[in-house]
């Protein structure tokens, strides 16, 4: 492993100067949170920081609530803490059956809300340094395409790169609107999502917004009454301790058998948390019947371009669209 | 001495070094420090053909803490031997990517590792060849396959019997390759004195490590000496020594210092060996009540170009049903791969994935219950060998098994039974080991101040051979068992047969029996007195085996599944498993039955998750970690059970025991793909049931 320097910052203001000096420096400076993601690349030489900012002590690990019944999460909040939040559970139950429905107990722990967030892909070729990839060196090359790409991107992938993002948790949070909290160098800016998370398109090296020495401070999740009637179905190949073939995060609005409004998300699918904004529009105000849901998904879907060994991902999305609907009509 | 103990064979003594490993007291390979240690990492091909050009080991040479970069150009000349695997940094030449092109040593791992990752190493790159096909232009038949089995077999007419069949099956089945993936990664520690070359390593057999590498470095066998008290499980992985070995021993002797070396989780996809991937035929001719005439099993398998291994994938095929005609085979190609070996039960496992689909394949097809089917298909005597069966319990294991699991009433009818958004379906297989027995030495002692040391260079990988060990001698010196010190895993001791082929129970049994019937004749003859310095008998087997009758000894199972299969996700799950196996004599059950569910649980990860993916473009196996190669987690299993029936067979061993360490893996993966057949009709036939055959085949 490459000699790095290791600084744990107190506050956000010297966290971020501690982050740009690092950056100016060369070698780059990156932000530590759990750790979980950040230390496995470092050893696998897939990213090779100068500069270790440890912002775990800062103080935003509480989860606040906000006027009008949403809620602040700080960025440092541990993803066990966040799943087990009684009001978490009651307002966004979606949101809670995502993060307990990745990786580990023993991660969980560790991870934090901001790290989850930007965790990077868990794309074959990207975590193996001594094959091309567009994202991790830009211009190298996307062996994904003509490889392994079974577990990659059926939409909004680009010639450069079909890599997916493998978190849960985005997945509800881009179905919620969620708002990223950013300190950066030049002070403080708000991103809702979906628009955090980037399309690959010719710089896939960049999946997010965010520019160097910006620093995530809190995840906001706006009010969403009829979220409490939400779910999160996670399809993987291993009962647990595996990241999502597909997933979708949904929330229903119902009145009189007819939907009101409704929230989608897909995750597995593509290089964001992909928010099912056509089939959304599509349901709202549509009877709430299993034939209403597979048209909606159906015109979702229309949009995908799935590579050879991932083309099963568009029907089991329709599927699992349609089922968590129907799960959700049927709740109590 | 007077006291007589309740034999302890046939009890569930806990495992004798329970304490220590819970404890951390038990000392693995990698855990030794010797004085002076350096720590060695390897550099891998990035090539999957052809020469290393230049290694330069000035580019590493500024760093910290650097003491030295071996590549063939510098490396200490190994006396030549046959195996390729193991003549390390001998040659430019590279015969697969990810194989060993260097080593550096430095002061710390962590500088090692940096240098490991900044050497620059220039390759002349040749195209690859990885791709195994069994039309590929390069199947060759080897000339026996392991570990010395013919590479065919055939008897009648197959061809016509088939033509003339009332119902034939025609199918081929694939199995992916496997990694062993041991929670103890491959590791050894080297060092080199006046007396020679002491190897702490992690391996399967201290006598087999020391006679392969032994000539290697032209020692006399005595001047090597392997110690490995405890391993975190080699599942055929450990069970010969690969590279890491001789690449520890020779870092360290161009050092001058003990050298550590470890294989790290990533490399052992690579270095450390695998099971080939198996692509198989089987043709089944029978009458209309299911009757076999014809059995026909052809497997074509991958092996690396520096090393033949053949793994017998369908020798388990000649002994298994009754039928007049039968043919089996196996062709094997050269690839540009790693080298694959054992891992557990290799042939039998892939070999009765196959035969036992086609089996259940055959039972729809009859329109028989696949129970009543194998059951009509018992032989009286082995089909190709002609010999009698020592004891052969299948019928019985298929029986008490479908009693046990609620098998009476099954409905054949695929696709019908739904709980909730699943199908529900049952599948059953046969399972079978060969029963093998291996030469071996070991020794006994009263020590004068009371108690028994018992000693042979066996392995206890985790399977509890330590406490089996340890209970066979106590019974044989009439003491309970806390009266008994056993000590293995050290080439110093008594030499002993390597833990493999479910053989170590049967083989160190036997040697540690007669060992301690010796000193108990000795003790007898000075009427129990124990002298000053202790009294000892040492017992070899080789004779007691070359007198054996030609026999034909094997164990058997059933096993049987329930699964279910998500309607809208393709997900498999399985709800139950429950394995009924005829084994002989249960020494330990409590360890038995460790070995039989561990064995299950290992198959049922090979149905349903275990696949190494090899990438086409740059030629190695792409999920080369544990988030990406998926063995079941604890949510996988969920309700797996093992039972056994007593077994009486007096033509075994002086226990009457069979091996259990691999039987469960057999058979399992079938098992769960006729209960996925049940569930949903839909026949999946190429390893693993991954939810997107189950989509794809239209669920
Ligand atoms: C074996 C395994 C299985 C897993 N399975 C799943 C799964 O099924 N589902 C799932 O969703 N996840 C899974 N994960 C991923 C896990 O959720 C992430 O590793 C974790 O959430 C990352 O959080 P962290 O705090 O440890 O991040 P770190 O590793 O500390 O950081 C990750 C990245 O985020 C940056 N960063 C962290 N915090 C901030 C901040 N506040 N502002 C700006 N940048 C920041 C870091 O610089 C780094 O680039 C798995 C991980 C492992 C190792
Ligand atoms: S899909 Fe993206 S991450 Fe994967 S190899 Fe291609 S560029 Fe790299």
């Amino acid at each position: 492993m490459r000699p790095f320097a290791y600084e744990r910052a107190t506050d956000v203001r010297s966290a971020v100067a501690a982050c740009v000096a690092g950056t100016a420096d060369g070698a780059g400076a990156v932000y530590l949170g759990g750790g979980t993601n950040l230390v496995d690349l470092m050893r696998l030489g897939v990213v090779s920081p100068g500069v270790l900012v440890d912002i775990t002590r800062l103080p935003f690990d509480e989860i606040e609530e906000t006027a009008g019944g949403g809620l602040l999460i700080g960025a440092g909040v541990r993803n066990s803490d966040l799943a087990a939040h009684p009001l978490v559970r009651r307002r966004y139950p979606m949101l809670a059956q995502s993060v307990v429905a990745g990786a580990s107990g023993q991660i969980r722990n560790m991870a934090t809300v901001g790290g989850n967030l930007l965790q990077r892909t868990r794309c074959s070729y990207f975590q193996d340094v001594s094959k091309p990839c567009n994202k991790r060196v830009p211009g190298s090359g996307c062996p994904a395409r003509k490889g392994d790409h079974r577990n990659l991107a059926v939409i909004g992938q680009s010639e450069a790169c079909v890599a997916t993002h493998p978190s849960d948790m985005a997945v509800p949070l881009a179905a919620l609107g969620a708002v990223v909290h950013i300190a950066g160098p030049g002070g403080s800016r708000q991103v809702p999502m979906p628009g955090f998370h980037r399309l690959p398109g010719d710089a896939p090296e960049r999946d997010t917004v965010l520019e160097p020495g910006d620093l995530v401070t809190a995840v906001e999740v706006p009010p969403l009454p009829f979220a409490t009637r939400s779910r999160y179905r996670k399809v993987r190949d291993r009962a647990s301790f595996a990241f999502a073939v597909v997933s979708v995060a949904a929330a229903l609005d119902l009145e009189d058998g007819m939907v009101r409004d409704c929230r989608i998300a897909l995750g597995g699918v593509a290089h964001i948390p992909w928010r099912a904004e056509r089939a959304e529009s599509a349901l709202r105000g549509s009877p709430a019947t299993e034939a209403a849901f597979a048209q909606a998904a159906a015109e979702e879907l229309a949009g995908t371009t799935p590579l050879p060994h991932n083309a099963f991902k568009v029907p089991l999305a329709r599927n699992v669209v349609v089922r968590t609907l129907l799960d959700l009509v049927e709740a109590p | 001495m007077t006291t007589v103990a309740a034999p302890s064979a046939g009890t569930a003594l806990d495992r004798v070094d329970g304490p220590e490993k819970v404890t951390g007291r038990a000392r693995y390979a990698y855990e030794n420090v010797p004085a002076d240690l350096a720590y060695a990492v390897v550099v891998q091909a990035t090539v999957s053909r052809g020469e290393v050009r230049a290694v330069d080991a000035d580019s590493v040479l500024q760093l910290p803490g650097m003491i030295a970069t071996i590549w063939h150009e510098n490396a200490p000349r190994l006396a030549p031997v046959e195996d390729a695997e193991l003549t390390v940094l001998q040659s430019p030449r590279v015969a697969y990517r990810g194989q060993v092109v260097a080593v550096v040593v430095a002061e710390t791992l962590e500088s090692a590792t940096e240098a490991a990752r900044l050497l620059r190493v220039d390759y002349r790159p040749e195209p690859h060849d990885v791709e195994l096909r069994p039309d590929h232009p390069g199947m060759y038949r080897p000339d026996h396959v392991n570990p010395n089995y013919a590479t065919d077999s055939e008897l009648g007419d197959p061809d016509t019997a088939l033509a003339f069949a009332s119902v034939v099956v025609d199918a081929t089945y694939t199995t992916p390759a496997q990694h062993h993936n041991p929670i103890e990664p491959h590791a050894t520690v080297a060092l080199w004195d006046a007396d020679g070359l002491t190897l702490y390593d992690a391996t399967q057999s201290t006598s087999g490590v020391r006679a392969t590498i032994a000539p290697l470095f032209a020692l006399p066998p005595e001047s090597v000496r392997v110690i490995s008290p405890y391993v975190g499980g080699g599942f055929g992985g450990k069970g010969a020594p690969h590279a890491q070995v001789v690449l520890a021993a020779l870092a360290a002797k161009q050092v001058g210092r003990p050298v550590k070396l470890a294989a790290t989780r990533r490399q052992m996809f690579a270095v450390t060996g695998y099971r080939t991937p198996t692509v198989q035929r089987v043709r089944l001719g029978a009458d209309e009540d299911g009757k076999l005439s014809a059995i026909v099993h052809e497997a074509f398998e991958q092996t690396a170009t520096i090393k033949e291994f053949a793994e017998q994938t369908t020798v388990v095929t000649r002994m298994m049903y009754a039928a007049p005609h039968r043919r089996t085979s196996h062709r094997l190609v050269r690839l540009d791969v790693p080298v694959p070996t054992w891992m557990r039960a290799p042939g039998e496992t892939p070999g009765m994935f196959a035969l036992e689909s086609a089996m259940d394949e055959l039972a729809v097809a009859c329109g028989i219950d696949p129970v009543e089917l194998r059951v009509r298909n018992e032989p009286t005597i082995d089909p190709e060998r002609g010999l009698p069966f020592s004891s052969r319990n299948l019928v019985a294991c298929l029986r008490g098994g479908a009693e046990r699991f609620g098998w009476a009433g099954r409905d054949p009818e695929p696709g019908v039974r739904r709980r909730g958004r699943q199908l529900i379906g049952t599948g059953v297989a046969s399972s079978t080991y060969p029963v093998y027995r291996m030469p071996s030495q070991a020794s006994a002692r009263a020590e004068p101040g009371g108690g028994f040391t018992v000693r042979i260079a066996a392995a206890d990988i985790g399977t509890g051979a330590r406490t089996v060990l340890t209970q066979i001698a106590a019974d044989a010196l009439r003491v309970p068992p806390a009266q008994v010190r056993m000590e293995v895993g050290d080439s110093a001791l008594p030499r002993a047969s390597v833990a493999g082929g479910s053989s170590g129970t049967a083989s160190w049994g036997t040697a540690v029996l007669r060992a301690c019937e010796g000193l108990m004749d000795a003790l007898h003859r000075r009427a129990g007195d124990v002298p000053p310095g202790g009294l000892e008998a040492s017992a070899d087997t080789a004779e007691e085996l070359r007198s054996q009758r030609p026999l034909s000894r094997h164990a058997y199972g059933a096993q049987f599944a329930e699964v279910g299969v998500d309607l809208d996700t393709g997900e498999v799950r399985v709800l139950r498993l429950l394995g009924a196996f005829a084994a002989g004599r249960i020494i330990n059950p409590k360890t038995a039955r460790s070995q039989l569910i561990g064995g299950m649980t290992m198959g049922l990860s090979m149905a349903l998750l275990e696949e190494s993916v090899m990438d086409l473009e740059f030629g190695d196996y792409l999920n080369r970690d544990l988030a990406q190669y998926h063995v079941a987690a604890c949510a996988d299993v969920r309700d797996v059970d093992a039972f056994w029936i007593e077994e009486e067979d007096p033509d075994l061993n002086p226990m009457g025991s069979k091996g259990i360490g691999e039987i469960g893996i057999v058979g399992t993966a079938a098992a769960i793909a006729n209960a996925v057949y049940h569930a949903t009709g839909i026949r999946v036939r190429d390893l693993p049931i991954r939810l997107d055959r189950l989509i794809g085949g239209g669920i």
